[in-house]
C-alpha cells in the first residue's frame, strides 16, 4: 500500500462507524463552504473607533503609526525618513495604490520598483487590510507587493486605508475570498503585528531579529478611488 | 530518531537540579511566561469561550481527519504545490533528501520546527552532505552548541547570555575577538548578520507548520523573528514538514485557535508574523519559491485516534503546560530525554518512543493540574498521564519493589479490620520511636523523604480508634 | 425543617494516621454548623495511591467499599480537597460503563464535599467562633483548588477568626511538590519544588502556615523544620475550630520548649 493509503486507512479504522460515510463527507463539505466564524471578540462599531483601536494596538506591538488625510502620504513618508536619518530611497512593488501617492516633482525619494534583494534600507507596501483587534496588518503577495519587501529592509513602511481596517480576522478572510475567488489564495498572506523581535536570549525582548527593526504604519483617512475600487473588487 | 535518554530521567533530573547555570536560566521561565500569559488573558473576556471553540474545532477536525487531509491535498495541488505522505521518520527524511538532491542543494535553511527534531532531520542531512542551518535565534544557538531544544517555543531557554557569547566567539572566528558581546542586542545583531547571508545563499528552505488549512490548501507558520519567512521566501524550494493533526477546516477555524495560541505561549495577542503560504510563486510574482512541497507525517499519530490519547492530538505546541509545570521548572527540558518536554511531552513521548522507554515521564508529575488549567486546547494532561501509568501497571513496568509495596497497601486498604490493626501498630510504634519529638530527621523506609526533609511524627493513636473510644454512639 | 444533616466524616488516611486532631476539629466545625457527625469505622482510604499508580482494579475495589460505607449519609465530608476530589471527580469515571456502580458512584460524588466548602456552601456558615493571635499564610492545595474550586471559602472564614491576620504568599496556588507517591518516587524533584515553596512562605513572614490537605502540610512542615524555620504549620480546620491546643505539625511540646537538638 502507498503511504497515503496506509495513513488514511489507519485514520479510518479509528473513525469508522460513528457516522455514515456520506454524512461525514456532507459535514466536511458544509464546514468548508459555510466556514462559521465562531467566537468574535467585541470590537468597535465606527470607522473612527476602529482606526483608533488599530493604532493603539499596533503601537502596543511596537509599531509606529501615523494617521494622515488622503493626499498627505508623501509628506508623511518623507518626514518619517528624515526623522530617522534615513536616505530618501524606497523599494516598492508595482501596487496601484502606492503609485497614487503624489510625490513632489522635485526632492521626492528615489523609488526602486521590484522585490528587495536585501540591500534596501526602506521598503514600502500597501496593506490589504488592518485588524483593529490586535493592530495586525494583512499583506498579500504578488508583483504589486513582493514578500521580500516585508522582511529584508530594516525599515518597513506600510500604507493602509482606514476603510480597509476591520475589527477581526474573520472579516478579512471574507474579503480575501471575494478578491481571490474559488478557494484560491495568493502565494503568501502575511499577518504582521509589529516589527521583528526575539526573546531567545535570557527571555530579553530585542527588536529586529531577522525582519525589520522598525515597522511604520501610515493609516490614510478618506479613501482614495483606488482603495474604494480594490475594496469592491 | 533523536537519541532517547528518557529512561535515565532520574539521573538526568538529579544532574539538572545540581546545575547552577541551568537553575539560573530556569528562573526566567518561572516568572516571565506566566505573568505575560495571565495579563493577556485578563484583557480578553472571550478567552474561555475561545478555548471551548478551539477544542471543538480540533475535535471536529480529528473526527474527520481523513477527509480534511484529502481536501487539503486537492487544494495544494490545484495551486501548483506537491503533497507527499510519510508514515514515519525514515520516509519523511527520504522525501526531504529526494527533493534536495533534485535541485542539487548544498545548504538548507530551517525555520523552527519540532517535528524535524522528532525525525532527527539535521543529523540525517549532514550525513548526506547537505548542511542544515537553523535560523530561529534560539535554534541557531543550540545548533552551535550541538544540543537539542529544551523547550518547544524557547529552545535555548536553558542557555545563559554569557554562554551564548562564548559560543558565538568560538563559531564566528572571522569577527574581531575583542568585539563587544556584553549585551543581548550585540549577540542578536551578530547572528542576524551571519544568518542573512545564509538565507540568501540557501537552496532549499524547510519550515514546520502551525496549521494546515483544508479549505485553501494553506500552510501556516507563526513566528516573532521573521526567520521562517526568509527561510520560505528566498530559496527556490520551500518544503513544509507537518504532522497530520495540524489540519483545521477553514481560515476562520485557524483564527479562532490563533487567538489562544500566542496568548498561551508568550502572552502576545498575536505573534509578530503569522504567515499563510499556498503553493509556489505565481506566474506574475516577482519573488517566492519556485517549488512548494508539503510532507505530511504520521509517525504514530493515526494510532492515537480512537484511543484514550486522542485528545493529545489537539495540542498546538504553545508550551503553556511546561511554562506552568513545577517539575519542568525544577529540571528543565533536557531531563525529559527526548524531543518533547514538560506535561505535553510526558503524554506524547511514551506514544512515540514506547512506554517502556518513556515510562518515567508520565510518572514524574505531582498531578497538580496546572497544565490542564492553562492548556488552551483543554487537553486533560493529568488524566492521560494516569492512563500511561495504567498501561505500565498492566505491563508490569513499574519497579517491582514499588509494585509490591503498593499491592500490600491496597490489600490492607480493602480489609478494614486488618488495616485498623496495622495502622494502630504503626502510629503507636512511630510515636515510641519519636521519643517525644514532633518529627524524624531520619526514618527507615522513608529514607528518600528524609534525605532533605523531616518526617512529621504522628500524634499517636489513629483518629478512628480515638473516636470509637470517645463517641461510641457516633460510629457506623 | 429542623432535622439535622447526617454527615459521614471521611477522615482520610493521613489524618487518621498522623493527625487525629484534624478529624476532631472537622467534627466540631460540622457540629457547630448543626450537623450530626457519624464516622464509619470501616473506612480506610479513598484509593488515590492505587489510582495514581495505574492500579485501576484495586482502586475500584477500594472505591466500592467507600461507596458502601458512606452512601447512607446525607453528605460525606472530608478535611481534604484531594480525597473529596477523588470521590467527586474520579469515582464516577472509575465505574463508567458499569451501570449499577456508576449510578451509586455518581450519587456519592454528588453529596461529597471538602470540609470548608461544605461549611460555606451547604451549611451557609459565614463566620466561626475562634481566636488566633498571629499572622497566617494560606497555601492552596492543588486538588481542592483546581478540581473543586476552593480558594475564597477558607479565606472568608479565616477573616472571621479574631486576632488573625492573613499575609498572602506569592504563588499560593503553586504546587508544594508533595503529589502523593511522587514525593517518594522522585524525592529530589519534590524537594526542589518544596524548597521553592518554603521560600515564598518565609517571604510572607507568617507565624503559621495553613492549608486544607494534610499531605501538603506534612511535606511543607517537614521542609520548613529541616530548614530550621520558626513558622508553625497546621491544618486550616484546627484554626477555624479554635482547636490549636495540640502542638503544630512536626512539633511536640518538648520541641516547643526549645530543647530541640
Amino acid at each position: 500500500m502507498s503511504s497515503k493509503a496506509d495513513i488514511l486507512a489507519s485514520i479510518r479504522k479509528a473513525t469508522k462507524g460513528r457516522k455514515s460515510a456520506a454524512q461525514r463527507r456532507k459535514d466536511v463539505e458544509a464546514r468548508i463552504s459555510e466556514h462559521p466564524a465562531g467566537v468574535l471578540p467585541e470590537g468597535p462599531r465606527t470607522l473612527a473607533q476602529k482606526t483608533k483601536k488599530f493604532a493603539e494596538k499596533a503601537k502596543l506591538a511596537a509599531a509606529s503609526v501615523d494617521i494622515v488625510s488622503a493626499g498627505d502620504e508623501a509628506q508623511a513618508i518623507s518626514k518619517w525618513l528624515r526623522d530617522h536619518n534615513l536616505p530618501q530611497t524606497i523599494c516598492q512593488g508595482s501596487d496601484a495604490r502606492l503609485k497614487k501617492i503624489k510625490w513632489p516633482r522635485r526632492g521626492g525619494p528615489d523609488i526602486k520598483t521590484g522585490p528587495s534583494d536585501g540591500s534596501d534600507l526602506v521598503g514600502l507596501s500597501h496593506g490589504f487590510a488592518g485588524i483593529s483587534e490586535s493592530g495586525t496588518l494583512v499583506l498579500t503577495s504578488g508583483a504589486q507587493n513582493p514578500t521580500t519587501i516585508n522582511f529584508l529592509p530594516e525599515n518597513h513602511i506600510v500604507v493602509v486605508d482606514a476603510k480597509d481596517i476591520e475589527n477581526d480576522h474573520e472579516t478579512v478572510w471574507q474579503r480575501l475570498r471575494r478578491r481571490y475567488k474559488n478557494g484560491k489564495m495568493p502565494r503568501t498572506v502575511n499577518m504582521i503585528t509589529g516589527p521583528s523581535r526575539s526573546g531567545d536570549i535570557e527571555q530579553t525582548l530585542i527588536m529586529g531579529a531577522h525582519g525589520p527593526v522598525r515597522l511604520h504604519i501610515i493609516v490614510v483617512k478618506g479613501a482614495t478611488n483606488a482603495a474604494r475600487k480594490s475594496r469592491r473588487a | 530518531m533523536v537519541e532517547v535518554h528518557s529512561p535515565e530521567f532520574k539521573e538526568n533530573s538529579r544532574k539538572a537540579l545540581k546545575d547552577k547555570q541551568l537553575q539560573r536560566a530556569l528562573q526566567h521561565v518561572r516568572g516571565n511566561f506566566i505573568d505575560k500569559r495571565a495579563k493577556s488573558i485578563a484583557d480578553l473576556p472571550e478567552f474561555e469561550a475561545l478555548r471551548d471553540n478551539a477544542r471543538d474545532i480540533k475535535n471536529h477536525a480529528l473526527e474527520h481527519l481523513d477527509l480534511y487531509l484529502e481536501a487539503y491535498e486537492e487544494r495544494v495541488v490545484a495551486q501548483g504545490g506537491h503533497v507527499h505522505w510519510a508514515r514515519d521518520s525514515i520516509e519523511a527524511r527520504g522525501l526531504v533528501l529526494d527533493i534536495c538532491r533534485k535541485v542539487n542543494a548544498k545548504t538548507v535553511t530551517k525555520g523552527k520546527s519540532m517535528i524535524t527534531e522528532e525525525i532527527a532531520l539535521n543529523e540525517f542531512l549532514e550525513k548526506n552532505g547537505i548542511t542544515p542551518i537553523e535560523t530561529d535565534l534560539g535554534e541557531y544557538i543550540i545548533q552551535l552548541r550541538g544540543e537539542h531544544p529544551s523547550h518547544i517555543i524557547a529552545p535555548a531557554v536553558h542557555v545563559t547570555k554569557d554562554q551564548v557569547a562564548e559560543d558565538f566567539k568560538k563559531a564566528h572566528t572571522h569577527l574581531p575577538p575583542d568585539r563587544s558581546m556584553d549585551e543581548p542586542e550585540n549577540l542578536l545583531l551578530e547572528a542576524r548578520g551571519i544568518l542573512r547571508e545564509k538565507f540568501i545563499a540557501a537552496d532549499v528552505g524547510i519550515t514546520g507548520a502551525n496549521f494546515l488549512v483544508a479549505e485553501t490548501g494553506t500552510s501556516v507558520i507563526v513566528t516573532n523573528e521573521g526567520n521562517g519567512d526568509l527561510t520560505q521566501t528566498l530559496p527556490k524550494v520551500h518544503i513544509v514538514m507537518a504532522s497530520i493533526e495540524k489540519i483545521v477546516p477553514t481560515l476562520e477555524d485557524m483564527s479562532q485557535i490563533l487567538r489562544v495560541l500566542a496568548r498561551s505561549a508568550t502572552g502576545q495577542e498575536m505573534s509578530v508574523y503569522t504567515t499563510l503560504s499556498t503553493g509556489p510563486k505565481r506566474k506574475t510574482d516577482v519573488d517566492g519559491p519556485e517549488q512548494y512541497h508539503v510532507i505530511l507525517l504520521d509517525n504514530g499519530r493515526s494510532n492515537m485516534l480512537g484511543t484514550e490519547f486522542q485528545d493529545m492530538l489537539r495540542c498546538i505546541r504553545c508550551g503553556a503546560c511546561m511554562n506552568h509545570c513545577p517539575v519542568y521548572h525544577s529540571v528543565g527540558g533536557h531531563a525529559y530525554g527526548w524531543v518533547y518536554p514538560g506535561p505535553m511531552g510526558a503524554v506524547l513521548t511514551p506514544q512515540l518512543i514506547g512506554v517502556d522507554k518513556g515510562g518515567h515521564l508520565p510518572n514524574a508529575s505531582t498531578f497538580c493540574g496546572r497544565c490542564e488549567e492553562v492548556c488552551p486546547m483543554r487537553i486533560p494532561l493529568p488524566k492521560m498521564m494516569r492512563h500511561w501509568r495504567e498501561r505500565e501497571f498492566e505491563r508490569h513496568l513499574m519497579p517491582s519493589g514499588q509494585r509490591r509495596y503498593l499491592q500490600l497497601w491496597a490489600w490492607m486498604a480493602k480489609r478494614p479490620a486488618i488495616y485498623r490493626l496495622a495502622t494502630n501498630v504503626v502510629t503507636t510504634g512511630m510515636r515510641i520511636l519519636a521519643i517525644g519529638r514532633g518529627r524524624f530527621k531520619k526514618f527507615l523506609m522513608a529514607g528518600s523523604w528524609t534525605a532533605e526533609r523531616d518526617l512529621p511524627a504522628p500524634q499517636g493513636g489513629t483518629f478512628v480508634s480515638q473516636w470509637k473510644r470517645q463517641r461510641p454512639e457516633q460510629v457506623r | 425543617m429542623n432535622e439535622k444533616l447526617r454527615v459521614g466524616l471521611f477522615v482520610t488516611c493521613l489524618v487518621d494516621l498522623f493527625r487525629p486532631s484534624v478529624g476532631f476539629a472537622a467534627a466540631k466545625l460540622l457540629e457547630d454548623a448543626g450537623c450530626e457527625v457519624l464516622v464509619p469505622v470501616s473506612q480506610t482510604c479513598c484509593g488515590q495511591p492505587a489510582y495514581n499508580s495505574g492500579d485501576r482494579a484495586d482502586t475500584r475495589e477500594i472505591a466500592e467499599k467507600v461507596i458502601t460505607a458512606f452512601e447512607e449519609f446525607d453528605y460525606v465530608v472530608a478535611p481534604s480537597g484531594s480525597c473529596a476530589g477523588m470521590i467527586r471527580k474520579h469515582y464516577p469515571l472509575l465505574f463508567a460503563g458499569d451501570k449499577a456502580l456508576e449510578k451509586r458512584a455518581k450519587a456519592l460524588a454528588g453529596k461529597t464535599y471538602e470540609l470548608v466548602s461544605f461549611l460555606t456552601e451547604v451549611c451557609n456558615v459565614t463566620q466561626v467562633e475562634a481566636q488566633y493571635d498571629g499572622v497566617v499564610t494560606y497555601h492552596d492545595s492543588c486538588s481542592g483548588l483546581r478540581e473543586l474550586g476552593i480558594r475564597d471559602q477558607p479565606r472568608e472564614l479565616l477573616a472571621t477568626v479574631k486576632g488573625l491576620k492573613l499575609s498572602e504568599m506569592k504563588n499560593a496556588d503553586v504546587c508544594c511538590g508533595f503529589g502523593g507517591t511522587f514525593s517518594v518516587k522522585y524525592p529530589d524533584i519534590s524537594n526542589s519544588i518544596v524548597a521553592e515553596k518554603t521560600a515564598t512562605i518565609e517571604d510572607a513572614k507568617p507565624d503559621l502556615l495553613l492549608a486544607g490537605d494534610l499531605g501538603c502540610l506534612l511535606n511543607m512542615a517537614g521542609k520548613l523544620k529541616r530548614q530550621g524555620s520558626n513558622v508553625h504549620v497546621r491544618h486550616v480546620a484546627e484554626v477555624l475550630a479554635g482547636m490549636t491546643d495540640k502542638p503544630p505539625i512536626a512539633e511536640s511540646r518538648r520541641d516547643l520548649r526549645g530543647s530541640d537538638g
